[in-house]
């Protein structure tokens, strides 16, 4: 059994309350003491039905505004995968808890109703689950109930989807038509729409195929921690911990580190308390080598031939997480893998407008839940990939210093 | 070449690795961290974890547990086996003592897990710690659901779930100014089952009361609570012995164990598959109090 980490973006409206909830409901995920008190709540507030909504609304301030705020995290598993839902708020206020649910996602949900069609919305949506670099996307129609399970209605979104996302980056790209109320096309292949001859959501979810998405050709370890422990039995023993971010490690593998390029070869690669022939993403293991040289927390560990580029000049797309806008002369703390530095804001080269994609050169600032492509300079040497090639080495977040909180995140380019 | 789909790790492999690599990231950013060890499940699951982060290295923290003097003694045992093979340093903050130096109130009402939180606080501070790694899945709770792996505490121990710091692919932000602290969840992404089925896999030792064994017990607000001196019965409470078992351990006068045969590691795990009530709604008598219970308890500052 694998593990598949999902978005969801779509707002009450679109029913997405109502799948996520029918999706734990039919993996058994929910149990009967949590429906229960989702029955008694929404029996006292009035209502003819149980709100599955109320099983995802955490914080009694949502529960009161009836919103959703904030990223939530769902777990549900069948026979064949254990899913992590990572459900966020779909209005546009809410584009920073989108961005930080999609940066871990192998696959991004977005929901739009067969009776509304495409809305600045849902374009939004898409457009950051492809600026996030998440690989695999499912556009659900939903409420197709209330069109009378219409073929040409689904057709015709879903055209004018696949022209749309055309111009983004979606390498790999589902469209079903679903009820969420009824169940149609969720777990089970529908009846009520034969037309329709592509796998259920479910299916899809179980069966999509994610194991080339991590690359496994270009070696990058950020070694994490040094572990030494100067006992006797283990009196020289000299280890670098670190989560392998991409490429395989082998033992006898010539590898150089950075920043400071010496180089040296792997003598042993050790999982807890035995040696191991190989290790590859996303696993975390201690690297020996055979050499006695320099390497410390923030370093990284990658081939001779193959390593990325020490810069301290910074091009990327910057999610603003923040009330107080981004300015240029800004400094900020930046977090690239395991190196901490400081940077400075150079120049805003444009504000992506990510309803229409339009670029917006005039801005001097970036402003909550903005994204733009913003030149920074730092005060020393990280080692980065463009996010394209690489999800971990291509991304940072940016920290206020002053009051020590996450104000950005971003993307190499 | 190889193909890819060998180079897949299963689930349980990718939490792995996921917590052993936040394990190290605190090590390597906090001053002072700390693991809150209950005796239960979690907490030793966390525990593992640790021992596989740092091996061949001794913990580089303590282990911090609150005493509430109404502990399981199964739990007070496995806890010291576990302590002595790891050769790990126990720092032990007494709900008593607490009490007696006045920093939390025993006014007769307030349950002992609650003022775990008061002891708790006080321990953190006057130790120092500036990172506490606790046990807590976000399948456990709805208010749960939402909480960070770096979760940020206040000067007074309160969680501000509204103002909560976004958390981004896994690059932590563990800044803190002076007097605030950072709870830890490594095992934020683990399912109940999850636990379980590592537990097994690893053949973790846990506290002897999670499997089914005889007990006298007796029904209170619903719930089998144990008979003990700590915890006798009340006029009309009539106590039997069954057959039982715990699905969390706790506060003992507090925490409800279920009817069951399930007397090995595989039987528990076929038994939690095709359970239809969580194990806090079961036997968690903190829990039921109110929708918002657990939610409220957090901004308090508990685990």
């Amino acid at each position: 059994m694998d593990l598949l980490r999902f978005a969801t973006a779509g707002s009450v409206d679109d029913g997405k309350s109502t799948l996520i909830g029918r999706l734990l409901l039919d993996s058994k995920a929910i149990f009967e003491d949590q429906l229960e008190a989702v029955e008694v709540t929404s029996t006292a507030r009035g209502y003819d039905y149980t709100d599955l909504a109320l099983l995802t609304d955490g914080l009694r301030s949502e529960r009161e505004q009836g919103i959703t705020i904030d990223v939530a995290y769902r777990y549900f598993a069948t026979p064949r995968r254990k899913f992590i839902i990572a459900d966020t708020p779909g209005h546009v206020q809410y584009t920073r808890n989108m961005v930080t649910g999609a940066s871990t996602a192998d696959l991004g949900l977005v929901l739009v109703d067969a009776r509304q069609g495409l809305t600045e919305q849902s374009r939004r949506h898409a457009v950051l689950l492809s600026l996030l670099r998440v690989p695999h996307l499912v556009l659900a129609v939903n409420k197709m109930d209330l069109v009378d399970w219409s073929q040409e209605v689904f057709e015709r979104i879903r055209d004018e989807f696949v022209t749309f996302a055309s111009r983004l980056n979606v390498p790999d790209l589902e469209v079903i038509p679903i009820s969420a109320l009824q169940g149609d096309n969720v777990v089970t292949r529908s009846e009520n729409m034969p037309w329709f001859e592509g796998s259920s959501l479910m299916h899809h979810l179980e069966n999509v195929h994610i194991a080339s998405d991590r690359d496994l050709r270009d070696v990058r370890f950020p070694v994490q921690y040094v572990i030494r422990p100067k006992s006797d039995e283990y009196h020289d023993y000299r280890g670098y911990a670190g989560q392998v971010a991409s490429g395989v490690l082998k033992p006898g593998d010539e590898v150089m580190v950075l920043p400071s390029g010496l180089t040296s070869r792997i003598a042993a690669i050790d999982a807890f308390d035995h040696e191991i022939d190989e290790a590859f993403p996303p696993m975390s293991v201690v690297v020996r080598l055979e050499d006695d040289i320099d390497v410390s927390r923030g370093d990284m560990i990658c081939r001779t031939r193959n390593a990325p580029e020490p810069t301290q000049d910074l091009d990327a797309m910057i999610s603003w997480m923040t009330r107080e806008p981004l300015r240029p002369r800004q400094k900020l703390a930046i977090k690239h893998t395991t190196r901490v530095a400081r940077a400075v804001v150079r120049d805003i080269q444009y504000r992506l407008d990510i309803n229409t994609l339009h670029r917006d050169t005039d801005s001097q600032e970036l402003g909550l839940n903005e994204i733009g492509r913003v030149s920074l300079r730092t005060t020393q040497q990280l080692l980065v990939d463009p996010y394209e090639q690489n999800r971990t080495t291509g991304s940072f977040i940016l920290i206020d210093e002053a009051t020590g909180v996450t104000v950005g995140a971003g993307m190499i380019n | 070449m190889q193909t890819h789909a060998e180079y897949r790790l299963s689930h349980l492999d990718e939490l792995e690795a996921e917590s052993i690599h936040v394990f190290r990231e605190v090590v390597a950013e906090f001053e002072r961290p700390v693991l809150m060890f209950s005796g239960g499940k979690d907490s030793i699951v966390m525990l593992r974890l640790a021992e596989k982060a740092f091996h061949p290295a001794r913990l580089p923290f303590p282990l911090l547990q609150v005493d509430t003097g109404l502990d399981f003694p199964e739990v007070l045992e496995t806890r010291d086996r576990w302590v002595g093979r790891l050769g790990a340093r126990l720092v032990v903050a007494s709900v008593e003592e607490a009490i007696a130096k006045g920093v939390v109130v025993d006014d007769g009402k307030t349950s002992r897990n609650r003022m775990q939180t008061g002891t708790l606080l006080d321990a953190i501070e006057s130790h120092g710690f500036t990172a506490a790694f606790g046990g807590g899945r976000r399948d456990e709770e709805k208010a749960r659901a939402k909480e960070r792996v770096y979760s940020h505490r206040d000067e007074f121990g309160q969680w501000d779930p509204k103002n909560q710091r976004p958390e981004l692919w896994s690059l932590y932000n563990g800044r803190l100014h002076e007097g605030e602290h950072m709870r830890i969840f490594p095992l934020s992404n683990w399912t109940e089952l999850d636990i379980w089925h590592y537990i097994a896999r690893e053949q973790i030792e846990i506290p002897s009361i999670y499997f089914a064994h005889q007990r006298r017990v007796f029904e209170r607000d619903g719930m089998l609570l144990t008979e003990s001196p700590l915890n006798p019965c009340r006029p009309g409470e009539e106590a039997a012995e069954r057959t039982v078992r715990f699905r969390t351990v706790g506060d003992l006068t507090l925490t409800g164990c279920v009817e069951s045969e399930a007397s090995t590691l595989d039987a528990i795990v076929e038994e939690i598959s095709v359970a239809r009530v969580t194990e806090r709604g079961a036997t968690r008598g903190d829990d039921r109090f109110s929708e918002a219970a657990m939610e409220d308890r957090k901004k308090e500052g508990y685990f």
